[in-house]
Parts: C-alpha cells; sequence; structure tokens
C-alpha cells in the first residue's frame, strides 16, 4: 500500500509495540516527522527510546504496528534495506571504521548508496573520494580527511558520523543521542550544523537527548514517552507545561503539588 | 597409474643422467660413502632413539672392519619430524647439498613412502628400514627402494601360524583406525579363514590412534562374547587397553593374537600388567642367546649401557645391509647399486637374511611366542624364529601384487 | 542386543570418560574466563601433571593416601608452575592483541614437549597398580574397574568444591565478576595481577589433577599434551565459553556419546566428538551454557589504520619479485625445493591473513582448505587421469565450493566459537582423509602426483609457483584494496555500522570465507605437485597451526605480514629442523622471544621503527 503524494510525512509510524519477556518496552506509540523538522524523542531512562529507535533503523521487528517511510510500509525490514530507502543513522556510542581514514569512511557509504560494494580490482579509494570530499566539508571535517578514524576526537566522531549519515542523500536521519560525550560547548554546534542541513536538505530529523538545553534549543516538536507509552507532544512550551511530563520528570511529589 | 610412472621415468631420465654424473667421478677416490637417513626422531623417539643407537654402533663395526671396499660409511642423518612432506624436502637436501650416494630411514609408512616414491623420481637407492605397509614393496614397489623389516603382511602371517592352532572360532579384532590397523586386521583375518573356514569374526573395534577409549572398547568386544582377540593396537592406546582389560577380566578364558607386542618398545610399558599367554610377535632380547645377538648384545649394551629393542636391531641390521648392497654392486650409479642389493645378503642379530629379488623385501624375519611376567616384567617365551621368506606369499601372488616385479 | 547390564556398564563407562573430560577442560575454562587466554598449553599442563604424579606416587606408599597425597603435591606444583608461567610470560602480553597469548601459549608446547622428554625419557612411564588400583566391583556378571567409580565420584565432587569457591568466596566473586566484565573489576581497584595469576594457578592445578587421575589407567607419554588439549577445547566450546557448568555438561554429553558411539560407529568415534561440536556450534553458536561474547574479537581491539604500501616498500617488493624470479638462475634444484615450499606457505599464509586479519574471523583449521586443495588435485590425476592444469584449476575450486557451503554456518558465529568450528571441520576432513583408507589411501597417502613435463623439473616447477603464489598473493591483496575488502574490514571494525550504511556484511564474509579457503585450496594443489603425493598430515591441527603462526609472526595488521610471516617461519624452521634435535625447544624459545619483543608481529614491529625514524 502507497500512500504517496507530496504531502505524505517522512516517516510515520502507527500502533507500534514491542514487548520482550511480557514487559512492554514500547506500548502503541504513533507518531510521524514532516520534511525539514527536528523531532525530538525524550523520556526517563528505560522510557523505551532506544528499542523505538533501534525498530525504526530496523534492528528489531515490533511485536505490532507499522512504520511507513514516505507513504511506503517499512515494517520489519533489515537495517540494510531501511538505509537503502533513505535513512542515515548516528549512534550513542559511535560506530566508525576505526582502520580507516575519515575520508575513507564516508567513502564505505558512498560505495554502499551507489552499490558498488561487489568490485574485486580497482582500489577503493578511487571511489567517490571527491564526493566524499564535498561531504566532509558542511560537517568541518575536510582537514582532517587522512586521519584514522580510530584516532579522533569523540566530537569529531560524531561529525564524521553525521556525514556518512548524509552519504545515501537520506530523507530521514535517526540520530541516537547525538550529543552524549560530548562537551557542553561542542553540542550546540554539533545540533546547529544539523539544524542547518535538515533545513537546506530538507530531511527529517528523529533525534533522541538527554540534555534538556539542546532538545529546547533546537528541536521543533518534542515527543516525550514513558514506559513505552507516548504521554505527549507538543512544541517546548507545551511540553514544558504538561503536567504529566514533569511529574515523570520531577517524581510523582509535582503533580500532588507537595511544595 | 602404471603409465604415469613409466612416463616420468622416461621423463627424468635425461636430467638424472646429469646428477649422477658427479657420482661417478667420486666413486674413484677413498672418500667414504654417503649415506643420507631420515627419521622421525622428534615426532617418534620411543622407537627412533634406540634404532639410532642401532645405527650408530653398525657404523662403527662396519668401519673397523675397513668399510666397503676400502670406502668408509659415513652417515647424515636428520629429523623428519613425522611428516612425509619434510622427509621429501631433507631428502633433497641430502642428495643435493650433502651428495649422499644413497638414502635410507624411516619409521612411518607415510614418510617411506614419500621417500619412495622420490627415490624413484630421482632415481636415487632408498632402503627402508622400519616403515611396515606392504604397499612399499607391492603396490607402490620400485626399482629403487628395498626394504629391511617384515611387512605388516609378514607379521600378520607370522601370528596366523599359531591362531590357526587355537580351538576359538568366535573372533574379534581391535586395530588402531588408519592404514596399519587396517591391513593388518585384513590380512590376518584372510590368512586366518583361508586355513580354518570355520572362524568367523563378529565384531571389530577401530578406536582412533593414539585416542582410545580403553574401557569403552574392552566393554563393546566383551559384549561380542568372543572366543579369542586379534589385537593390533600399540604404545600408549595399548597400555590403556591391557589395564581395563585386565581389570574388566576381558582377558580371561580367551585366546589373544597381539602383533608387535612382544617388541621390548611395547612391552616394557606393560611392566607388571603384562597379561600372559598373548600369542605376539616380537624380539625377545634378554634370551635369545644366539652368538650373532649375544654379539651384538654385549657390544650394544656396553656402548649405551642399556638393552637393546626392536629399533636397535633394525638400525643394525640396516647399516650391515646397505654395506652387502654396496659390496656387491659394481660402482655407484644407481643402476648398478639397485642390482647390487638384490639378492644381497647379510648378517643380523637375528640370523641371515637377503633382499629377494622378486619384491626387494628382505627376509628378516621376527619372532613368534607368548608372553609371560617374569620380576614383575613383561617377557616373551616359548618362542622360535620364523624367516620372513617362510610365509611369503607364492611369486605368482606377489607379481600380481607388485605390478612392476618383472 | 543390549541388555540391562549392558547399558549401565556403558553408562558407567561414559561417566569416567566425562569425569577425565571434566578436570581437564574445567582448568581451560575457568582460565579462558577470566583472563580470555586461549590457552593452547593447557594439554602440556596435563601432561606434566601426568609425569609429576608418576614421579611423585611411584616414590609414595602404595596406598589409596598415599596416592592422594601424591596428586595433591602434583596440583601444588603445577599451580607453582601455572602461575610462573602467567607472571613470566603471559602477564607480559596482556597488552597484545588476545591471539598473541595463543601464540606465546603455542611456544610453550613446544618447549614443554622437549624439556619434558629430557627429564623423564622418551619411553611411556605406566605407573605401577597396587592391588586397590586394579581391584573392581561386579555388576550383573561384568566387572568396573573400582578406580573408574572414584573417577567418577570426584567428578561431581570437584564440581560442587569449584562451584562453592566461585559462588561462596570473595576471591570466587571477584573471579566471576572479572569474567563478566573484566574492566569494571579493574575500575573498582581489585589487582587483577594477583587474580590473574591465581586463576591461571589454579586451572593448572586442575589441569594436574587430570594428568594424575589419567595414570591407574594409561601412562604418561609425550603424545599426551596434544591428545588431551583438542578435548579440553571442544569440551570447553561445546559448553561454551568460561561457563563451568557449561563444562559439565559438554563433559557428560560428549563422555557418554563416546561410550556409546563406540557401539554404534566403531570407526567414527574421532569424528563423532568433532560433529557433535559442530551441530552444537549450529544450534547454539555460544555453546550449550555460554553467553554472547563481549565486544571485541579474538583479536581485541587492533584496529590500526591500513594504507597502501609506501613507495620505498613497493619497490622493495618489486626488487624481490626480479629477484626471485633470477633466483633458478642461480640456485641448486634443493635451494629451488625450499624456495617453492615457502611460495607455497606464502600463499597458504596470505590466504589465512585474508579471512583472518581484514575479515576478523580467526581460524583453527585453515590446514582444512590446502588439504581440500591438495587432495582434489591428487584425484584430478589418480580418478580423473586429468592434466596438471585441471589439477591446479580444481584445488581451489573444491576448497572454494565447500568453503562456501559449510561457511554458511561459520559467518554466524564469531570469535573462538567460529574459530573452533573451522577446527571442528578440519578434523573432520582430516578423520576422512586418515581413516577411510579405501578413497584416501589412509595416512599412506596419495603418491604419484607429478607435474606436466613442461614444469617437472626444479626450475620450471619453481617459476610456476612463483607465477601462480604471487599472483595469489597480489590477487588477494588487491581483493583487500578493492571495495569488497574495505567492506569485509568495515564489518570487522564495526557490524553495526556497516549495516546501518547498507552493506551486506554476512554475504561479504562468505565470499571472503570462500576465496580465502580456494586460494589456500590453490597453494594446496600446488603442494601436492611439488611433492608429488598427498598426504592427511597436510590436514593436521599441526599444519592449522603453522598457519596461525606465520601470519602471527609476521603481523596481523600490516597487509605484508603473513607474507614476512612465512618466508621467517619456513626459514627458521627448516633451519632449525636440520641443526638441532632440540629444534622444538629452539623454535618455541624463537616465537616466545619474538612476541615478547614484537607483540605486533614482524611487519609490524618493523612498520613501527621505521615511523619512529620518520614522523608523520
Amino acid at each position: 500500500m502507497t500512500r504517496g503524494g507530496p504531502e505524505a510525512p517522512v516517516l510515520a509510524v502507527a500502533g507500534l509495540a514491542k514487548a520482550f519477556g511480557g514487559v512492554a518496552a514500547v506500548a502503541e506509540v504513533s507518531f510521524a516527522v514532516a520534511r525539514g523538522e527536528m523531532l525530538a524523542l525524550i523520556g526517563p531512562n528505560g522510557a523505551g527510546k532506544s528499542t523505538c529507535f533501534n525498530i525504526l533503523s530496523g534492528q528489531i521487528r515490533p511485536d505490532r504496528g507499522a512504520v511507513y517511510l514516505n507513504g511506503e510500509s517499512v515494517t520489519g525490514l533489515s537495517s540494510r534495506a531501511i538505509w537503502r530507502r533513505g535513512v542515515g543513522r548516528t549512534f550513542q556510542i559511535t560506530a566508525t571504521f576505526a582502520s580507516m581514514t575519515v575520508r575513507e569512511n564516508v567513502q564505505m557509504a558512498l560505495i554502499s548508496h551507489h552499490r558498488r560494494v561487489w568490485r574485486f580490482l580497482r582500489p577503493a579509494r578511487h571511489y567517490f573520494a571527491a564526493e566524499a570530499d564535498a561531504l566532509l566539508a558542511p560537517v568541518g571535517m575536510q582537514d582532517q580527511a587522512e586521519r584514522a578514524a580510530g584516532e579522533l576526537a569523540y566530537g569529531d566522531l560524531k561529525r564524521l558520523e553525521l556525514a556518512i549519515a548524509l552519504a545515501n542523500a537520506p530523507r530521514l536521519l535517526l540520530m541516537d543521542e547525538p550529543t552524549a560525550g560530548m562537551a557542553p560547548a561542542e553540542r550546540g554546534g554539533l545540533m546547529a550544523l544539523t539544524r542547518r542541513l535538515a533545513s537546506e536538505r530538507a530531511i527529517a530529523v528523529l533525534f533522541t537527548e538527554h540534555d534538556m538545553d539542546v532538545v529546547f534549543g533546537v528541536a521543533d516538536r518534542i515527543l516525550v514517552l514513558d514506559r513505552g507509552r507516548l504521554i505527549a507532544a507538543g512544541s517546548g512550551a507545551e511540553i514544558r507545561a504538561n503536567p504529566e511530563v514533569r511529574a515523570v520528570y520531577l517524581g510523582s511529589g509535582a503533580t500532588s503539588g507537595g511544595h | 597409474m602404471n603409465k604415469i610412472s613409466l612416463s616420468r621415468r622416461a621423463l627424468l631420465a635425461a636430467g638424472t643422467a646429469a646428477l649422477a654424473a658427479p657420482r661417478l667421478a667420486r666413486a674413484d677416490t677413498n672418500a667414504p660413502i654417503r649415506i643420507g637417513e631420515i627419521n622421525s626422531y622428534s615426532a617418534i623417539p620411543a622407537f627412533t632413539l634406540p634404532y639410532r643407537n642401532g645405527w650408530q654402533l653398525a657404523l662403527e663395526h662396519v668401519n673397523a672392519a675397513g668399510g666397503v671396499g676400502g670406502r668408509k660409511l659415513e652417515v647424515i642423518s636428520r629429523d623428519d619430524a613425522g611428516k612425509p612432506q619434510d622427509a621429501v624436502r631433507l631428502a633433497g637436501e641430502l642428495i643435493e647439498s650433502d651428495k649422499v650416494d644413497l638414502l635410507a630411514g624411516g619409521f612411518l609408512s607415510n614418510v617411506g613412502l614419500a621417500l619412495s616414491d622420490f627415490s624413484a623420481q630421482k632415481q636415487v637407492i632408498y632402503i627402508a628400514g622400519e616403515p611396515l605397509t606392504d604397499a612399499l614393496v607391492w603396490q607402490n614397489g620400485q626399482k629403487f627402494c628395498y626394504r629391511l623389516r617384515p611387512s605388516t603382511y609378514v607379521q600378520a602371517a607370522i601370528l596366523v601360524e599359531e591362531a590357526v592352532k587355537l580351538p576359538a572360532k568366535r573372533w574379534v579384532s581391535v586395530a588402531p583406525n588408519y592404514e596399519y590397523g587396517q591391513s593388518a586386521v585384513k590380512w590376518f583375518s584372510e590368512l586366518l579363514k583361508a586355513r580354518r573356514p570355520d572362524v568367523e569374526f563378529v565384531a571389530a573395534q577401530w578406536p582412533a590412534l593414539g585416542h582410545i577409549d580403553a574401557g569403552a572398547v574392552a566393554e563393546a568386544l566383551a559384549s561380542a562374547k568372543p572366543e579369542a582377540i586379534y589385537n593390533v593396537t600399540f604404545g600408549p592406546d595399548l597400555t590403556n587397553f591391557v589395564r581395563q582389560g585386565n581389570t574388566r577380566g576381558l582377558f580371561e578364558g580367551r585366546s589373544v593374537v597381539s602383533l608387535l607386542t612382544g617388541e621390548p618398545e611395547y612391552l616394557d610399558p606393560l611392566g607388571d600388567e603384562t597379561p600372559s599367554g598373548w600369542i605376539v610377535t616380537g624380539y625377545p632380547w634378554a634370551s635369545l642367546d644366539t652368538p650373532a645377538h649375544a654379539a651384538f648384545r654385549a657390544a650394544y649394551q656396553k656402548k649405551f649401557n642399556d638393552y637393546p629393542r626392536m629399533g636397535s636391531v633394525v638400525g643394525y641390521s640396516l647399516i650391515h645391509a646397505i654395506a652387502a648392497g654396496i659390496g656387491r654392486a659394481g660402482g655407484m650409479t644407481p643402476d648398478q647399486l639397485a642390482s647390487g642389493f638384490a639378492g644381497a645378503a647379510f648378517e643380523t642379530p637375528f640370523g641371515p637374511a637377503l633382499f629377494r629379488p622378486l619384491d626387494h623385501q628382505s627376509t628378516l624375519g621376527t619372532f613368534l611366542g607368548k608372553t609371560a611376567l617374569k620380576d614383575g616384567k613383561g617377557v616373551m617365551v616359548d618362542w622360535r624364529y620364523v624367516d620372513g621368506a617362510s610365509v611369503m606369499p607364492p611369486d605368482e601372488a606377489v607379481r600380481k601384487l607388485r605390478p612392476g616385479a618383472g | 542386543m543390549v541388555g540391562g547390564g549392558q547399558l549401565l556398564l556403558s553408562l558407567l563407562t561414559g561417566l569416567a570418560d566425562a569425569a577425565g573430560l571434566f578436570f581437564v577442560a574445567s582448568g581451560l575454562t575457568v582460565i579462558f574466563g577470566v583472563t580470555r587466554v586461549v590457552n593452547f598449553a593447557h594439554g602440556s599442563l596435563t601432561m606434566l601433571g601426568a609425569y609429576c604424579g608418576w614421579s611423585l606416587i611411584s616414590r609414595l606408599p602404595p596406598t589409596p593416601l598415599g596416592f592422594a597425597l601424591g596428586t595433591l603435591a602434583t596440583m601444588v606444583l603445577l599451580a607453582v608452575i601455572g602461575a610462573g608461567l602467567e607472571i613470566g610470560l603471559l602477564r607480559r602480553v596482556y597488552r597484545a592483541p588476545e591471539l598473541f597469548q595463543l601464540l606465546a601459549t603455542f611456544g610453550v608446547v613446544l618447549m614443554t614437549q622437549d624439556i619434558v622428554q629430557w627429564l623423564w625419557g622418551v619411553e611411556d612411564l605406566a605407573l605401577r597398580r597396587p592391588p586397590w588400583l586394579r581391584a573392581f566391583v561386579r555388576l550383573g556378571g561384568a566387572r568396573f574397574p573400582r578406580f573408574d567409580l572414584i573417577v567418577i565420584a570426584l567428578f561431581p565432587l570437584v564440581f560442587l568444591l569449584l562451584w562453592l569457591v566461585f559462588t561462596r568466596t570473595r576471591w570466587g566473586r571477584l573471579v566471576r565478576a572479572a569474567t563478566e566484565d573484566r574492566e569494571m573489576v579493574a575500575a573498582l581497584g581489585v589487582d587483577q595481577r594477583l587474580l590473574f595469576t591465581s586463576v591461571f594457578a589454579l586451572g593448572a592445578a586442575l589441569a594436574g589433577l587430570g594428568g594424575v587421575l589419567m595414570l591407574p589407567d594409561a601412562s604418561a607419554n609425550l603424545g599426551m599434551d596434544l591428545t588431551t588439549v583438542t578435548d579440553a577445547f571442544v569440551v570447553v566450546v561445546v559448553g561454551g565459553l568460561g561457563s563451568l557448568p557449561g563444562a559439565a555438561a559438554a563433559s557428560l554429553l560428549i563422555g557418554l556419546l563416546q561410550a556409546f558411539g563406540i557401539m554404534l560407529v566403531p570407526r567414527a568415534t574421532l569424528a563423532l566428538v568433532f560433529v557433535v561440536m559442530a551441530v552444537v556450534l549450529v544450534l547454539r553458536p555460544n555453546g550449550l551454557l555460554g553467553r554472547p561474547p563481549g565486544r571485541g574479537g579474538v583479536l581485541g581491539e587492533v584496529r590500526a589504520l591500513v594504507r597502501p604500501a609506501p613507495h620505498v616498500l613497493r619497490w622493495l617488493g618489486l626488487a624481490a619479485l626480479i629477484l626471485a624470479a633470477l633466483a633458478p638462475l642461480l640456485l641448486g634444484p634443493y635451494a629451488l625445493a625450499v624456495g617453492t615450499e615457502m611460495l607455497i606457505a606464502m600463499l597458504f599464509a596470505a590466504s589465512l591473513h585474508f579471512m583472518m586479519g581484514p575479515g576478523g574471523m580467526v581460524s583453527f583449521g585453515h590446514a582444512a582448505w590446502f588439504g581440500i586443495g591438495a587432495y582434489a588435485s591428487a584425484f584430478a590425476v589418480h580418478l580423473l587421469a586429468a592434466p596438471m592444469p585441471v589439477g591446479l584449476l580444481l584445488a581451489p575450486l573444491a576448497a572454494g565450493l565447500i568453503a562456501a557451503l559449510f561457511g554458511a554456518f561459520v559467518v554466524r558465529l564469531s570469535g573462538v566459537y567460529l574459530a573452533m568450528l573451522t577446527l571442528a571441520f578440519a578434523q573432520i576432513t582430516w578423520a576422512i582423509a586418515f581413516q577411510w583408507v579405501d578413497l584416501t589411501g589412509g595416512d599412506n597417502g596419495i603418491l604419484g602426483v607429478w607435474p606436466a613435463r613442461l614444469v617437472a623439473g626444479p626450475r620450471g616447477f619453481y617459476w610456476l609457483a612463483l607465477t601462480l603464489a604471487v599472483a595469489g598473493t597480489l590477487g588477494l591483496r588487491a581483493v583487500l584494496a578493492a571495495p569488497f575488502g574495505y567492506t569485509l574490514r568495515g564489518g570487522r571494525d564495526s557490524r553495526v555500522r556497516a549495516e546501518a550504511i547498507g552493506l551486506p556484511v554476512t554475504a561479504i564474509q562468505l565470499t571472503a570465507f570462500a576465496l580465502s579457503a580456494a586460494a589456500a585450496g590453490l597453494a594446496g594443489g600446488l603442494y601436492a605437485y611439488a611433492k608429488g603425493s598427498v598426504f592427511p598430515t597436510y590436514i593436521s591441527l599441526g599444519h592449522s597451526v603453522d598457519a596461525l603462526l606465520m601470519v602471527l609472526l609476521g603481523g596481523v595488521a600490516t597487509m605484508s605480514g603473513p607474507i614476512l610471516g612465512a618466508l621467517a617461519y619456513t626459514g627458521l624452521y627448516d633451519v632449525l629442523l636440520s641443526a638441532t634435535s632440540l629444534w622444538r625447544l629452539a623454535l618455541g624459545a624463537a616465537i616466545i622471544v619474538l612476541v615478547l619483543a614484537a607483540p605486533e608481529g614482524i611487519a609490524g614491529g618493523a612498520l613501527k621503527l621505521w615511523q619512529r625514524r620518520r614522523p608523520a
């Protein structure tokens, strides 16, 4: 079933549910992300953010519900297949190819995108070098293109991951804790960069984040998960004002108005 | 197969003519005759170290007596680490770098076969000492290879001489699962059944070499309710099997016929657990008092402060066999040597033997007897020497088995 | 056919076997669990236990008390030896990638063989059994050794004791914590060095116990190190690495299967054990009770940047190639035969490095592919009467195709489990070559596999080997530099990342496995024609270890490592084998020195020196 058309959201999630050993990790979650929109997914530890992310990127199959990319169902497809449909991903703990240079890391994504993996003779370094540099430039990594990814500073790794995620000209970017482990000063820079790229390239961004300054600073909309359920959705101001969210984050004392 | 080896020989003839030339030139001098010797010294030291003592002793004797045709013998020895592929490489080194006149040695059958194949290709004489496989002189027999020790067939055939006299009809066998074990069982059962049609083999156990699960093997054999057991295991497997068999009473009230078990290498580790009354082939070193053996034993004990093992006899006889073969050859070319060895007679501690022109197998035999316990050690009693020539198949049959014989 | 009494006897026999397996394997699994050392020398410790036990018990009164005292003393002695080994050697290489510790322990295996032979001589030493050791009980008309009943009783006793130590003592809790998360325990300020040393001592003591308890049924002999270590590895892997209950369960499974298997398939007992291991690994990739391995494979975190060879090295390589091509004009036939072997070893090592280095798939059974190639060529000659080019074509094809089928199971696993599945396959292949005499000629091999006329001389064949080995090695290098090879390396560096950018990691790994096997098969085919014969020794564990040694000695992280490693190892081996009867001692010592001096391997060490001289 295709519900195409320009107005279809980039990502639409309907009634997603996943339980582990009888415990619901994600229950009846539905939302959508539009082109160029930055949507933050927040919630306390164990709220189901990671499960949600892993379902969207194809690492876990949901028990129920459906995931649509540009109107097309991708429910239960593998991470490879989902990437092929234009979804880039960064990881909470960065995952790059440590034995390759920064440029080669991006070249690998380009080689995959252009379906040149099964090539056995011509050296890989000749494939898409210029295109890789063109992706490294906007994230500010072109100066370090020759360095080994294994020896990069953490913030640089995050930026490299962003460049890799952009290699298949994605329509959706999934970023799991993009600023985790970064110095506070760096965080704003990375998210501003993401914001700029998202609007320039009309990419929808879904991210999870612990740093509330980052969340409220860049997100267009915010979703709040608690114990697998979506308890609130809206703009930063709306979320701040939501009593249920306050209860989750500040503890039960807040709702009973203890002060 | 025949065709392949023929064309190979034809093709190599030109190459070897050049190789043989320097050897011819050196034959005129009084330089020592060099024997390139290869054996599995590090892999199977229990057998090969006494063997080395044996050939060292013989070397002394031959050279003290003036050598062969006025030339001394010299042995250049190499360790093949138990690998045929290394043996072949070392053979190449011995021929080219050390300029040896002939090759000798080998304990493992595969090393012997590899060296024989190599010797055919390079047209160099190879005198195999210990390898037992029949293929060495039969299926894969070739002009340049002679073998000293009685083969698997001969050993099995010698045992059959006594086995036929047993009343037992229900037999079981236990043998290590590889070529040696399989042919030892095949020959024994064929030869026994030919003379005793009433005999049947009701069960067979094939433990992996060095991996015997002796308790389970003993159990499995016992459950077949045999009257007699034919054993081919040796070394650590045999010790293990005998101990489990003794405790479980496997051998009680049953005849046991066992290949090679009377050789000190395999009998000694059994110690005070040596079962009595097993019919075995072997080497009764302590009680064999023929003049030839007594002299050999005395010289050996004097030099090495140890008693001789089966390997010592093989090593000792090997050098004498080589000396005899060279002495009969008119010169040192491979062809002259090959005809020199055919029919060459030589002395061994067991008595005289010769290389049969028919299949290049020596007529060296072995001792057939019974095991017994004496002062807490295993010994052979009631033994007699069985000459290898006496149990060989008829010449016609050998010609069929050896494609190259003629 | 099989009555109840028979069943009981087989059951008891199997239990006794299982107990013997457990004593040795429990030590191995405890050591692996905590230190992550793949201790190849564990069989050597067992052998030392048997010999020390023989020496001690022979001097004690032949009573149960004397036996027990001797056993305990042996365990203490072995604990001291184990601790010494850990402090003197392994502690110095913990920082090196994990497989280098395997290399070091293999050096220990070689040295121990010569040391034991020197100390105790060459003859099998069987312990004189006093009457109480020969005693038996009657079970339904049959006799069963009483000592085996004692061994069976010791099985749960030792297990329970170990279990109590691990669950009820502070030390045991630390050990278990270290098994789960080494870094965490270190972060908590526990003295890891002491912990590792004590664990190694305990493991060695258990190996000693296993060795001593073999004495009443068997003998102390020079071959028992390798026979016990393969069995122990199988048990540990089937049970799940590091899991004590797993080792107990696997011992039971294998011990009982052996005892009953002998009744049903007496010819296939050797293969049976490995078939069981393969089946378990296919069904449960982490063994019966094992857990998925944590971060980092057996190769640890070697993730050095791989660069194209510097220009100097390229010129050096070209010069070496030209020199190698001219060699037949300068050298005699023997030197050329050695050169041919070195070239084949180079291709063999390069093929293992291909899957092990960039592929991250370590193989303990790479000789299987070499052997399949060699036997394919031999069958081509003997069964098809095919000319040499066909034989040389069939060799890589057969190895590659079989690997492609078998590889589907392999690439699902990782780390030591993957390595052990390859070992299982190699051992089954070896058992077929060794035991199926009608097909393969058994250990007598297949003779008369001589090359075609054109290349029959040493020069001609050398040139042929040079062409094919260099083409194969350079071909593998080219593939590694191409997108395919990069993808393979990407899957090793970070499987998550590779899949997140759509790379077909599993398909690439399977193809790489088959390619690696095909290259090893080509090496095997060449070797068959070079030697004129094939033997099961080509497939033996020793030959697989040779390949591992070549790759590790050369260095995993650099592309030139396997080439240097192959040349250095074959050269060293040839020289030592001809030069000294103590070649195992010398080779083992040389390996240990190299491991300590250059944990990155020869090529890695050279690269480091080079970089130090020329700062980037």
